[in-house]
């Protein structure tokens, strides 16, 4: 069109758009959750993991000038907070969601009060791929400014998927979930398994956050989260702990996320509150639709909690 | 109950021990200080709401003989009176700020009536006559600013297309919308503005992809109406867009693509409080005001506005501080075909019927439901 607009395409280019800019930090953090659930253990920590890595991504590439400096930091107090999940939950009788629970709340909490400063402040931001150079269509070109974060989580996706079945890591951290006496008797420690795996899931759950502040929607501050981490713990459950159908699911929760402001801008404006919901609504659909009385969850590690 | 006498007596009583005199400068060799409590819903430098009051804050601190003590991220719930009772009884603050909308009804009511020699000051536009004298409820008249943003959009739209990321339609928010797009259309009569509301006040994700959608309709010049404005400013001068702030300046986060923007000036109004106090009168309990009241002000110009721009913009901003402007003067249509404001009628700042406002007007794209 002559004045630049692309009328009702808007509506199918920002679903493309979002799910490749919103649904990265779904991404890492199902992922992450993907490692730590198969080795049986639940860490609902993750989003007080996805604030923390947000926040610590922040305030180093502020600190730094490097972006890349960010990330790292994010993964690593990540891990840091992966590690003291598993450590807590070594101890005898010590309930894995509690502990889950209350890392939630200490990492927001920690994350809002050392972050303090960092509202204000610009950091550097990590950088863009252009995928749109071909197009001269300036929206479609915007939609194709991928960050390579999200390439990465795309490319981990298979890769997990492919290290769980034939990997001998892989199959250790199934083993560990499945069940834990078998583990034992081959000769390893489950917690050290667990330990490990719950660090990558959180080193994983970090650089998603670093994702948030650095690049989309790319600045820190107190709301940026708003239960990004919770959701993206549930998704894992509903991805059937199967790292493909995480990345299926990801990209599908970020094209929701973009869903009811698109319709917005071309003028479906009525029920926004409800296409604002859609990615919550399509979760209990297909939770209502995949559920049976009759069988547990096909794919749930049975030394988890919750399946136990 | 006669609100003055008490007010003088309390001051009689304490006012010389607090110091509060030396709190407008005429007697600072008091010794002791007056406390002065802020209590703000989220974070004091979040660009936007709360850093507004925390401006207003800053300026009080400025002020010989006064103490200004800060809580931050305090929500709308018992945990405001909380707050309210430590800083009255651990620091002995006699003013106090609960800033946000949802401290006012009933937590606040409850603490004036408790403390009936204290004051209390809400941000909000909320006192009746049923409400304790010892409580107010100030507000501004920010859609004044908000038109003025709109003129310099309008000149400053290539597309002719206005983008507004809004919270809630709510009337507040829909008064900004529908000034903006009337101050728009008064230097760019065909000049739309689409509106997409996010459904709350601090979402983030949201708005950064509202802000895109907009842009990828052909929206050139975007304003919001969220407690944090960074989000949009950031995310629409990425895309080359130009934006008008709310709130604060947010100049410094997007200097290029800063127009102008509708700001409070808590920090003008703030120590007038102070002063009324300190001279012994009574604080109004409903105060209100605009650009001539400086309870709101403009953001100064960016670089990209043009000169007619600024012209056309500061000639409507002379008279508002005239008083001899009104923006809702009929006839006007909402963006249904329906006439609100019948031709002849001028509703006034003060009008309550604006107060009620559910429409979007003639201009707008989008709808309040």
């Amino acid at each position: 069109m002559a004045d630049g607009s692309i009328g009702l395409w808007t509506v199918p280019l920002a679903v493309l758009g979002g799910a490749i800019r919103v649904s990265t930090p779904f991404l890492f953090v199902s992922l992450g959750e993907c490692i730590t659930e198969r080795s049986g253990r639940i860490n609902l920590g993750l989003e007080g993991t996805l604030v923390m890595g947000a926040m610590s991504a922040y305030g180093i590439s502020y600190l730094s000038g490097s972006p890349w400096l960010g990330v790292l930091a994010a993964g690593l107090t990540g891990a840091l907070f992966g590690a003291l999940h598993a450590g807590i939950c070594s101890l005898p009788r010590v309930n894995d969601i509690a502990v889950g629970i209350a890392l939630m709340l200490f990492g927001t909490g920690l994350a809002f009060y050392l972050g303090k400063p960092l509202i204000e402040p610009t950091a550097a931001r990590l950088p863009a791929i252009d995928f749109g150079w071909w197009s001269d269509i300036p929206q479609l070109r915007a939609a194709l400014r991928i960050n390579v974060l999200f390439l990465i989580g795309v490319a981990l996706a298979p890769l997990l998927f492919w290290a769980f079945r034939t990997t001998r890591w892989g199959l250790l951290i199934r083993t560990a979930g499945e069940s834990a006496d078998a583990a034992r008797a081959m000769g390893h420690s489950v917690l050290l398994i667990r330990l490990r795996a719950t660090m990558a899931g959180g080193f994983l759950a970090g650089i998603g956050g670093s994702f948030l502040s650095l690049f989309y929607p790319g600045s820190w501050n107190e709301g940026l989260s708003s239960g990004q981490g919770i959701t993206a713990v549930a998704l894992v459950i509903f991805a059937r702990w199967d790292p493909m159908l995480c990345l299926w699911a990801s990209l599908a929760f970020g094209g929701a996320a973009a869903l009811g402001p698109a319709l917005q801008s071309v003028g479906v404006t009525s029920g926004y509150h409800l296409f604002n919901a859609a990615p919550y609504i399509l979760t209990l659909l297909i939770m209502i639709i995949t559920c049976s009385p009759k069988r547990t969850l096909s794919g749930a590690p049975a030394e988890l909690s919750i399946t136990r | 109950m006669d609100f003055g006498g008490i007010s003088r007596r309390h001051l009689l009583q304490g006012g010389a021990a607090l110091g509060l005199s030396a709190a407008a400068g005429l007697k600072p060799a008091f010794a002791a200080e007056t406390t002065i409590g802020f209590i703000y819903v989220g974070s004091r430098d979040d660009y936007g709401y709360n850093q507004a009051h925390a401006q207003g804050a800053a300026a009080l601190k400025k002020l010989p003989g006064l103490k200004v003590i800060e809580e931050e991220k305090v929500p709308e719930t018992d945990a405001v009176e909380k707050t309210i009772e430590s800083m009255i009884n651990l620091d002995g603050a006699t003013l106090l700020f609960p800033t946000s909308f949802g401290y006012y009804n009933p937590h606040m009511i409850k603490m004036a009536n408790k403390y009936p020699k204290l004051h209390f000051e809400h941000c909000g536009g909320l006192w009746t006559d049923k409400d304790p004298k010892n409580a107010g409820s100030y507000f501004g008249y920010i859609d004044e600013a908000q038109y003025i943003s709109g003129i310099v959009a309008g000149y400053t739209t290539k597309s002719g297309k206005l983008g507004f990321v809004a919270a809630k339609p709510i009337p507040q928010v829909l008064r900004n919308i529908n000034a903006f797009t009337l101050g728009a259309r008064l230097a760019n009569p065909k000049a739309t503005t689409q509106v997409i509301f996010t459904g709350d006040w601090s979402m983030p994700v949201k708005e950064a992809e509202a802000t895109n959608s907009l842009i990828d309709q052909g929206v050139d010049v975007l304003t919001c109406h969220v407690d944090g404005p960074k989000t949009m400013v950031e995310n629409a001068a990425r895309r080359g867009a130009f934006v008008c702030g709310y709130h604060v300046n947010q100049s410094p986060l997007a200097p290029k693509a800063y127009l102008t923007g509708a700001e409070w000036n808590w920090e003008a109004l703030y120590p007038k409080f102070v002063k009324m106090l300190a001279a012994g009168e009574s604080i109004p309990n409903f105060y209100r005001g605009g650009l001539k009241e400086e309870i709101v002000k403009v953001s100064p110009y960016g670089e990209a506005v043009s000169d007619e721009a600024k012209k056309h913009a500061d000639e409507i901003k002379a008279k508002f501080m005239a008083d001899g402007y009104t923006i809702f003067k009929g006839p006007i249509k909402d963006n249904k075909g329906n006439t609100v404001i019948a031709a002849g009628t001028d509703r006034g700042q003060k009008d309550p019927e604006l107060e009620k406002m559910d429409y979007l007007v003639e201009g707008v794209l989008g709808a309040t439901s």
